[in-house]
């Protein structure tokens, strides 16, 4: 044993040594959409957070929301693009981190229902009895417009867990795999972000014959831009302020394409109760 | 066992039918229903994505080919002497469990815990594949040691210490053995490497993940493409004199470790992991929390685990025998090409890729789940076994075509491929953890499930539990196999 704590030791200095850097103010976002080449998109982000800054800026990948949250929690990330959910749930661990800027679009975000033909199912007012027994897929797990939020106004209005309601439910991962799933039949029902349908439809990638959409949840607030308490602290007096004016100020539609949004509007934690309420209503948090 | 008065044939006859009735018994447990569907539009483009690979930047291409190589090849340079020497004590109870328990988290876990500390790092990566990799080489080394002769070892005087016998008389005996399956299990490396894509790593299943999750086939396809490549060669570049030189250059490769902030390490062993009630030291209240978790989502995963682990472990079987000969030159001459090209897709295809193209045709449950692990596993086992199938001696009186494959190379392989089998058991279970994308909840859906709610506690908790089912089936496997008499078959570890 010791020769491998001797061997995990020598290779975690090697590795440290190679990695010591200057302060840079490091930050990471999950679009909500199109997660290709994330590295080059943000990259430019980077840029031009640098530029309006005048701090080094990096951009780190990751590929879930739990990923974001924890790199939020170590300070390995001091900004980072959120869910509503992952939003809330990070500020949560980090003592004194704000929600300072959400897209104009997250300030009424909502989800769409979508059913395949085969179901026979059309648009509907509220939920109803027909979509008993059938297979039903949201996002990712941790996802506020493809989890949370239809899961609340589904257990609202059958007061019973989705697995209960449905004869199946599955988590896809991610909403354009939602809509392809319920496109092919894989799954009757799903729950989707409705920017990314629209995009999708808009695309030529959606086939109206086979999927179409059946129900709109109310709209909820989303995603949202979060920083740590401490970056004044780390990187001077009003930084935190610099920071919520460089968002706000971005609007070459470049950069805004990566998120996509078009344009960031201020907002602050209380915009995100209704998201904590509803996540502690499903047990999603304590 | 010894006095055991069946014949090793009738006593593999009955271990056969003994698992296929075990089989035959989940059947109808098991939640295997078949959902109309309409795929053909989805699966049509992902085959002419697959015949239109495509990838427009090969930098990025061959970085991501660059990490995979490095942490597989970093983690396996460190755990085989970690594994040797666990394996010099294996008489011992506990280290056995420890290896057991190592062994019995996917690495896809190991790498979500990491990440916690070390965020998506070289140690992160690095120490994901190297823990349970130890766990395993531990096993097979160990196994591979008690299958040498004692002789050897009895000429050492009594005082010669354990070190020495191992150096001097064990491991010089076992050393072809011993480089045979390091080298594949460096195989196997190399796409834990590329799966640890999916949780963030730098390495080829990032991009894949993405390019598939996006729809994007063509990408996909680019990606799968060259990891087959990257499998298929491996016996081109990986020569024992180069290994130095490709360590230097994995440790300039690899991703930086960012320093663990202050006090985060401690926290997270004493207080993260834990639940709420205990660390504030109401031991009743967290019994109860205990109680809750098991009997809520532990007890009903570990039930739907085993019975999707049990059919696909008899499917996989199945598959393997059926497949094996395709790949044999002593049964198929010239045609293994293409066999060899078949087993190859099927053991190196990540199973989420296969879970979703079944999920497509047969509609979400425990179907497309069974079906993906078998093809994984069988194409594995399938490729050993043919391996093993053209080393088997030759006469020239011996039968020809099937007859061959029945009655000569499938009757001697058996002991061997039973035992391979066994091993695979575990590993089977520990890969039903990623079904989630079909709504089943096995353990794995609910230990990813804790982790995307950040409750550590949860995630912990049932990584404990699978890490005791492991150590069960580790053991009644030992036991099968002791049984058989496959355990002195020797070589398919």
């Amino acid at each position: 044993m010791a020769t491998i704590k001797k061997l995990l030791t020598l290779s975690a200095l090697l590795l440290a040594a190679l990695s010591a850097q200057a302060d840079t103010f490091v930050f990471t976002a999950i679009p909500d959409e199109d997660e290709s080449r994330l590295q080059q998109r943000f990259n430019k982000v980077a840029d031009y957070m640098a530029q309006q800054l005048g701090v080094e800026v990096q951009y780190i990948p990751v590929k879930s929301y739990a990923a974001a949250i924890t790199a939020f929690r170590n300070n390995q990330v001091q900004l980072a693009w959120f869910g509503g959910l992952s939003g809330v749930q990070a500020r949560r661990l980090v003592p004194g981190s704000e929600a300072i800027a959400q897209g104009y679009e997250d300030q009424f975000f909502k989800t769409y229902f979508i059913a395949h033909h085969s179901t026979g199912l059309q648009p509907l007012t509220t939920l109803t009895d027909e979509l008993r027994g059938k297979t039903f897929t949201f996002g990712s797990k941790g996802s506020t417009s493809g989890r949370l939020m239809p899961e609340f106004y589904l257990r609202e209005q059958f007061q019973a867990a989705p697995q209960d309601i449905f004869a199946r439910v599955g988590f896809s991962g991610d909403h354009s795999r939602t809509i392809a799933q319920v496109q092919a039949g894989a799954y009757q029902v799903g729950a989707v972000n409705y920017t990314v349908w629209e995009n999708e439809l808009a695309a030529g990638n959606v086939d109206p014959q086979k999927v179409s959409v059946i129900w709109e949840t109310p709209t909820y607030p989303d995603y949202q831009w979060t920083i740590r308490g401490d970056v004044d602290a780390r990187f001077g007096a009003g930084f935190k302020d610099k920071v919520r004016d460089m968002l706000l100020n971005m609007n070459d539609k470049d950069l805004l394409a990566s998120f996509p949004r078009q344009s960031f509007v201020p907002a602050g934690n209380s915009d995100y109760q209704p998201i904590e309420n509803t996540a502690r209503e499903i047990g999603l948090i304590d | 066992m010894r006095s055991n008065p069946l014949s090793t044939g009738r006593r593999l006859l009955w271990l056969s039918l003994g698992l296929l009735l075990s089989a035959l018994l989940c059947l109808p447990f098991a939640d295997l229903a078949v959902y109309p569907s309409e795929p053909w539009q989805e699966l049509g483009r992902i085959a002419l994505g697959l015949v239109t690979p495509w990838w427009d930047d090969p930098r990025i291409l061959a970085s991501a080919l660059g990490q995979t190589v490095a942490f597989a090849l970093l983690a396996v340079v460190i755990s085989v002497p970690a594994g040797l020497l666990l394996a010099m004590f294996w008489h011992w109870r506990p280290l056995r469990m420890l290896a057991a328990s190592l062994r019995a988290v996917h690495e896809i876990f190991w790498g979500l815990l990491f990440m916690q500390l070390w965020g998506l790092s070289a140690t992160t990566g690095l120490l994901a594949i190297l823990i349970p990799y130890t766990g395993v080489f531990a096993k097979v080394f160990a196994e591979i040691f008690a299958r040498q002769s004692p002789a050897p070892a009895q000429t050492l005087a009594g005082t010669t210490g354990r070190l020495s016998r191992y150096a001097y008389t064990l491991i010089p005996q076992a050393l072809a053995e011993i480089s045979h399956y390091v080298r594949y299990r460096f195989e196997c490396a190399l796409r834990s490497s590329a799966i640890l894509g999916f949780i963030g790593l730098p390495t080829l299943g990032f991009h894949l993940e993405t390019a598939f999750k996006q729809g994007d086939y063509s990408n996909a396809a680019a990606l799968l493409w060259l990891f087959f490549l990257l499998i298929a060669s491996i016996r081109f570049w990986l020569r024992p004199r180069l290994i130095p030189l490709y360590v230097l250059l994995a440790l300039l490769l690899l991703p930086d470790t960012p320093p663990v902030p202050q006090g985060l390490m401690w926290q997270f062993i004493s207080q993260d992991i834990w639940p709420r009630a205990l660390t504030d030291g109401d031991i009743v209240a967290a019994a109860a929390w205990y109680a809750g978790v098991f009997s809520r989502e532990a007890w009903p995963a570990l039930i739907e685990t085993l019975l999707l682990t049990q059919l696909a472990l008899v499917l996989t079987g199945m598959i393997a025998l059926l497949v094996y000969p395709l790949a044999s030159r002593a049964l198929v001459g010239r045609g293994r090409i293409a066999g060899r090209v078949l087993l190859l897709v099927m053991r190196s295809t990540p199973e989420m890729i296969f879970a979703f193209i079944l999920l497509l045709l047969f509609g979400p449950s425990g179907l497309p789940a069974v079906l993906a692990l078998a093809l994984h596993n069988g194409g594995l086992i399938a490729f050993l076994l043919a391996g093993h199938s053209e080393q088997q001696a030759q006469r020239v009186d011996d039968p020809g075509g099937v007859n061959r494959y029945l009655y000569l190379h499938t009757p001697r392989l058996y002991p061997g491929f039973l035992a391979f089998l066994f091993y695979r058991w575990e590993v089977i279970l520990r890969e039903s953890a990623i079904m989630g994308i079909l709504g089943i909840a096995t353990l794995g859906f609910y230990i990813d499930s804790a982790f995307e709610e950040i409750r550590y506690d949860k995630a912990f908790f049932l990584i404990l539990v699978t890490a005791a089912l492991n150590i069960m089936v580790d053991s009644v496997s030992r036991r099968l196999r002791r049984y058989s008499g496959a355990e002195n078959s020797g070589g398919l570890g």
